[in-house]
């Protein structure tokens, strides 16, 4: 053994470094808290601190923290949206998170793969090149392809017409990229707590007080504070808080499950998505196939797994990638989602004066995680709309100006 | 496998059956406000407990009412419309 090795074993270990603080006792008031502690209430947090100086501020977390929805996406980062505001909006998301690791000196792990999206009939050839059209008219990188080019970029794809839904071409968006969601959630949070920013696991919020149509204070298991603004952003539990505040929301909780294989050497470059075949995969940086498939046919507050999603994933997926047949699946987990009529969020002003609202996020909400937390926290900030974010706000349901981007976002997340 | 009492064909999968949304009484289309509307169309309940919701069985176009736990995913009861419903809506177009 090299005495180093030796010496190195036998000396005091290095004192390691928390992440962030453990939770303080609750104070009496806060400028602003923060109803949910997952990616969301996280980067809107850090943004909330390091672009406007509001550091007086408390995110509440009912467990532990980033334990929702962003620990179970498959993280999937892309602005191939088919509205103008969806793919504006996302695009600014995927800018911030192409220098994330930077701003946050945190490493994210992103890893820029190229996104495909496949389409099996005339309809989805269609729908991809208008929304091929659409991105490029906004600056963003996306084209229509045909299975020649598809076969270069991923060689072990069948292309062949000896299955039910031979591929016709893709929509090609070579920004498309993963990262680590985790890190994404711990790297705010770790910046945010250096702001002094308070992070409360453990705490729940069970209710508001509101005076006037105003909200003046937040209930929880750990006692009641008073608060200047709230901001909410629990994803899958957006109805019931809101119903807390008294107001309700265009969302439906619905479960959406995802798995991974056992590791493999890398041999899958791009992210594919088929609408037709409801699925779609990617490999990890470890090695395993991340599989998921659109979200379930009803409402659930639940995050059970089934064996039905996994039998009818596999039937699509060995369509088009027959060997995986030979690979084992390792995990199946599911988060509950909160899923809006036009496949869009819904975010800004309330009912409630001084409670803003991040939600409707559904299926597509990891990669807006950036644009979201600063435009949310610029809102909280001046008390105005960002322009960006203004075809969100919740009034749209009223003036039925819907943003549809059902096209885009139903399977590919 | 996750099954379903149909009123009309028994018990099947649930894959057999489509979802149709919170039971909720429909306002007057002609009399309502358009805020009134907008809710009755996108706003949901989406409560975490015990609901009434619309069921199709797809293979028999059979619409019926579903009790169902959104937490636990029990199916408690299910049973016709004309429990609750008991006359036809007659749709005819407002007065501009
Ligand atoms: C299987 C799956 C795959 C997905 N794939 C993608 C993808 O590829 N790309 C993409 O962009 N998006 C994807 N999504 C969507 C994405 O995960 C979410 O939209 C996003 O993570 C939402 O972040 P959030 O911070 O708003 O929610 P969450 O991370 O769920 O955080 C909300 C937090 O609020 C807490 N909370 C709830 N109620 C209370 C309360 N009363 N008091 C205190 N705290 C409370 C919860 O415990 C939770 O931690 C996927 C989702 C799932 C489930």
């Amino acid at each position: 053994m090299p005495l180093s090795l030796l010496k190195y074993g036998l000396t005091k270990q290095p004192k390691l470094q928390r992440h962030f603080p453990p939770t303080p006792e609750l104070k009496n008031s806060y400028d602003v808290v923060i109803v949910g502690g997952g990616g969301h209430g996280l980067a809107a947090a850090y943004y909330l601190a390091k672009n406007w100086g509001i550091t007086n501020v408390a995110v509440l977390e009912k467990s532990y923290l980033a334990g929702g929805n962003t620990a179970r996406n498959t993280t999937i980062v892309r602005s191939n949206y088919l509205t103008p505001e969806g793919v504006q909006f996302y695009d600014e998301s995927v800018k911030l998170f192409q220098n994330l690791s930077n701003e946050l000196d945190y490493n994210i792990l992103y890893s820029e793969r190229g996104h495909l999206t496949l389409a099996h009939t005339d309809a989805a050839v269609r729908t991809a090149r208008w929304r091929a059209e659409v991105n490029k008219h906004l600056g963003v990188d996306s084209e229509l392809i045909y299975p020649d080019e598809i076969a270069r970029l991923c060689p072990q794809l069948n292309l062949g017409d000896d299955v039910r839904y031979p591929i016709l071409g893709a929509l090609y968006h070579p920004p498309g990229a993963l990262a680590r969601h985790d890190g994404v959630a711990w790297g705010y949070a770790r910046r945010a707590a250096e702001y002094g920013v308070e992070i409360h696991t453990q705490t729940e919020v069970t209710g508001f007080d509101i005076e006037k149509g105003k909200v003046v204070g937040v209930k929880t298991n750990r006692g009641n504070i008073q608060c200047g603004k709230v901001l909410q952003a629990v994803a899958g539990m957006s109805s019931e808080v809101a119903r807390m505040a008294d107001f309700k929301l265009p969302i439906k909780t619905i479960p959406l499950q995802a798995c991974v294989s056992e590791a493999v050497k890398p041999f899958l470059d791009p992210i594919i998505v088929s609408g037709s075949l409801h699925v779609y995969v990617s490999q990890s940086s470890r090695g395993e196939l991340v599989m998921g498939a659109s979200a379930e046919a009803y409402p659930l507050y639940s995050t059970r797994s089934t064996l039905e999603f996994k039998e009818e994933l596999m039937m699509h997926l060995l369509e088009m990638f027959p060997f995986v047949g030979k690979l084992r699946v390792l995990r199946q987990w599911a988060g509950m989602t909160d899923m809006t009529p036009d496949f869009s969020p819904v975010m800004g002003l309330t009912p409630i004066e001084n409670y803003y609202i991040d939600a409707g996020w559904g299926t597509w909400g990891f990669k807006a995680t950036p644009v979201c937390g600063k435009r949310m926290a610029e809102t909280i900030a001046t008390g105005k709309i960002p322009d960006l974010i203004k075809p969100f706000e919740l009034e749209r349901f009223y003036r039925n100006e819907q943003v549809g981007e059902r096209g885009a976002a139903s399977v590919g997340h | 496998m996750k099954l379903m009492t149909c009123p009309l064909n028994g018990e099947r999968n649930i894959s057999e059956f489509v979802y149709g949304g919170e039971v909720v009484d429909m306002p007057n289309p002609a009399a309502c406000s358009d805020q009134e509307w907008s809710a009755y169309l996108f706003i949901e309940e989406n409560t975490k407990g015990i609901v009434k919701e619309w069921w199709m069985h797809a293979a028999s176009s059979y619409w019926f009412i579903a009790e169902r736990n959104t937490e636990t995913n029990e199916i408690i009861r299910t049973f016709p419309s004309s429990e609750l419903y008991m006359q036809r809506v007659d749709f005819r177009a407002a007065k501009e």
